[in-house]
C-alpha cells in the first residue's frame, strides 16, 4: 500500500513539474541559446551511435529474417519485412533505449548534481524558476531532436538490411528488390506513427529524467542512485508505452 | 551601529519576522518554537555550534523550505510562498558557494540581470564588473568555479548577491572552510557591504570573531532552541556559562575522553 501511494505520488510530481514547465512556454523565446545547446547535446552528439545502432539492427534483421525466409520461399518479402519492422517499432523503440541511457542519464546526473551542490536552490532564491531555465530548454530540445534522430536512424536501419540483402550469398537479393519490396507496402502513415512513437518516449524520458534529478536529495552518492533510477524507469516506461501507444495507433 | 530602514543603493530593506517556527523531519525536530525580529537594516548573526539547526533555520527564512509549525514574515509577506521572491529582492550566499559550476565567472553574476532582463549587455556589463571590482575579482571573470580556491569561490558568490542589488542579505556560514587570512578578509567584506548598502542582513555561522565584529545583534542556538539574543557587548560580558563556554572553549586535556584516546594510542 505504501510502495502504491509512493507511485502515485511520483507520477502526481511529475505531472506537476509538466504543468509548470508548460507555463513557462512563452518565455521560450529566451531560452533560445540553451534549446540550441540542448539540441546539439541530445542530437548532434547521439548521431554515431543512433546511426552504428540503427544499421546493425536492419543488418541483423535481414539476416535472421532472410535465413528463415530463404526456406520458404519468400525471401522477396524481405525488405517489407525489414522496412515495416525498423519503422514501427524498432527504429524508435531503440533510438528511445538509446536516449535514455545515453542522455537521460546525463540529464539526469546534471541536474541531481546541481540539486545537491544546491545550485537549484541559488536559482530558486534568485528567482529564477529552475522549470523554466532547465527543464523547458530540454523537453523543447528533444521534441525537436527526436523524430530526425529515429528518421535518421530508420534509414541506417533499411540500409543495413539492404547491404546484407544483397551481399549474403544465401539471401542475394538487389538492393533494387529489397527497396521494392519496402516501398510496396509502406504507407506515409506508417513513417508518422514511428515518429510520433518516438516523439512519446523522448518526452516522457527527458520528463522523468529531469523530475527525479531535480528531486535528488543527500549527497554525491544519491547521485548515482538517481541516474540508475532514471535509467531504470526510462526503460520500463518505454516498454509499457510502447503497447499503449501502439494499440492507440492500430486502426479498429 | 546605527540601522537605517532604507539602503542607498537598493532602495528599500525589509525586516524579518519568525514566529513559533517548528521544523520536523519525520520525527527528528530540528527547530523547537523560534522566534526572531530582524529589523530593517540590522546585521543579525545566528551563532551556534554545527548541527544546532542555524542553516535549517536559514532555508525557512529564504522560503528554501516549508516550515512544518510558525511562520516566517518578510516584511509582512510570508517567506515560503514563492510569490514573496518576485516582490523581494533575496540573496542567499551558500556555503559552498552554490556557483553554477557550467558557466564562466561573469556569466555567473550576468545570469540574474539577463533572466530578469534588467538591462541591455552592456548595462549587465557595467553591473558585473562593477560588482567584481568591489570584491576585487577582475582577474577572474573568465574562469570557470573549477579553477577557483575556496575563498573566491566564497567572493564571487558575494557578488553574485551583489548583482542582485539584495533587499534582503542571507550568508550560510561565509567563513567557514577558509584560512584565518581568508575569513578575515570575508568578515571585512561583509562589514564593508554592510556600511555600504545598509540592507539588513543575517549571517548564519559557528565563527564566534564574525559573529562579535559585524552583527547589531546575535542569536545563540543550541539543538534547536534559541538560547539567548543580545548585541556582542551583551555577549562578552554574559556571566551565562553557555554563552560563556561557547565563547571561549576550553580544552581540558585531563578530560576522560581524551584520556582514553591516549591509552588506546599506547596500545
Amino acid at each position: 500500500m505504501k510502495q502504491l501511494t509512493a507511485v502515485i505520488g511520483h507520477i502526481g510530481s511529475v505531472v506537476l513539474l509538466l504543468l509548470r514547465t508548460l507555463s513557462f512556454v512563452p518565455t521560450l523565446g529566451r531560452q533560445f541559446p540553451r534549446f540550441i545547446e540542448q539540441c546539439y547535446l541530445i542530437g548532434y552528439n547521439s548521431l554515431p551511435i543512433v546511426t552504428i545502432l540503427t544499421f546493425f539492427i536492419g543488418s541483423v534483421l535481414a539476416l535472421q529474417s532472410g535465413h528463415s525466409m530463404e526456406d520458404i520461399g519468400t525471401k522477396q518479402f524481405i525488405g517489407t519485412l525489414v522496412g515495416l519492422s525498423v519503422v514501427r517499432e524498432l527504429g524508435p523503440v531503440m533510438v528511445a533505449i538509446l536516449i535514455a541511457g545515453r542522455v537521460g542519464s546525463a540529464i539526469t546526473a546534471e541536474l541531481a548534481s546541481m540539486k545537491v551542490y544546491q545550485e537549484v536552490d541559488a536559482l530558486i532564491t534568485m528567482d529564477i524558476p529552475p522549470e523554466r531555465m532547465l527543464v523547458l530548454p530540454r523537453l523543447a530540445a528533444i521534441l525537436v531532436m527526436m523524430p530526425v534522430l529515429t528518421l535518421i536512424g530508420i534509414i541506417c536501419g533499411w540500409y543495413g538490411g539492404a547491404l546484407v540483402c544483397q551481399y549474403t550469398h544465401f539471401i542475394s537479393i538487389s538492393s533494387e528488390t529489397y527497396f521494392a519490396a519496402l516501398k510496396a507496402y509502406m504507407k506515409n502513415q506508417d513513417v508518422i506513427d514511428g515518429l510520433l512513437k518516438a516523439e512519446v518516449f523522448g518526452f516522457a524520458i527527458v520528463l522523468v529524467c529531469c523530475h527525479i534529478g531535480l528531486n535528488t536529495r543527500g549527497g554525491p552518492r544519491e547521485i548515482g542512485a538517481s541516474v540508475t533510477k532514471a535509467v531504470v524507469t526510462s526503460l520500463i516506461l518505454i516498454l509499457v508505452l510502447d503497447y499503449f501507444v501502439t494499440k492507440a495507433l492500430i486502426p479498429s | 551601529m546605527s540601522t537605517p530602514s532604507h539602503s542607498p543603493v537598493t532602495g528599500k530593506t525589509f525586516g524579518v519576522t519568525v514566529t513559533h517556527l517548528t521544523k520536523r523531519y519525520g520525527r527528528n525536530t530540528v527547530l523547537h518554537d523560534i522566534n526572531l525580529d530582524i529589523k530593517p537594516g540590522e546585521t543579525f548573526v545566528i551563532m551556534g555550534p554545527s548541527g544546532s539547526g542555524k542553516s535549517v533555520l536559514l532555508k525557512q527564512i529564504a522560503g528554501l523550505e516549508q516550515p512544518t509549525g510558525g511562520e516566517v514574515r518578510i516584511d509582512r509577506l510570508d517567506a515560503a510562498d514563492p510569490r514573496t521572491r518576485a516582490k523581494i529582492r533575496l540573496a542567499l550566499v551558500f556555503q559552498a558557494g552554490a556557483l553554477f559550476n557550467s558557466l564562466s565567472v561573469y556569466d555567473n553574476l550576468a545570469l540574474y540581470p539577463r533572466e530578469h532582463r534588467l538591462a541591455d549587455e552592456a548595462g549587465i556589463r557595467e553591473r558585473v564588473m562593477h560588482a567584481l571590482s568591489i570584491l576585487s575579482l577582475e582577474k577572474a571573470v573568465k574562469k570557470f568555479p573549477s579553477e577557483l580556491s575556496g575563498g573566491m569561490k566564497k567572493r564571487v558568490a558575494i557578488a553574485r548577491a551583489l548583482v542582485m542589488e539584495p533587499q534582503l542579505f542571507l550568508y550560510d556560514e561565509p567563513t567557514s572552510e577558509l584560512d584565518p587570512v581568508m575569513s578575515a578578509t570575508i568578515s571585512e567584506i561583509i562589514g564593508t557591504l554592510r556600511e555600504q548598502t545598509a540592507v539588513t542582513s543575517i549571517v548564519v555561522t559557528h565563527d564566534r570573531l564574525l559573529a562579535l565584529s559585524i552583527a547589531d545583534r546575535i542569536a545563540l542556538i543550541m539543538d534547536g532552541r534559541i538560547v539567548s539574543i543580545g548585541t556582542p557587548a551583551d555577549f562578552k560580558n554574559s556571566a551565562d556559562p553557555v554563552i560563556a563556554n561557547f565563547l571561549n572553549p576550553v580544552i581540558d586535556l585531563k578530560n576522560p575522553r581524551f584520556k582514553q584516546l591516549e591509552n588506546n594510542h599506547e596500545q
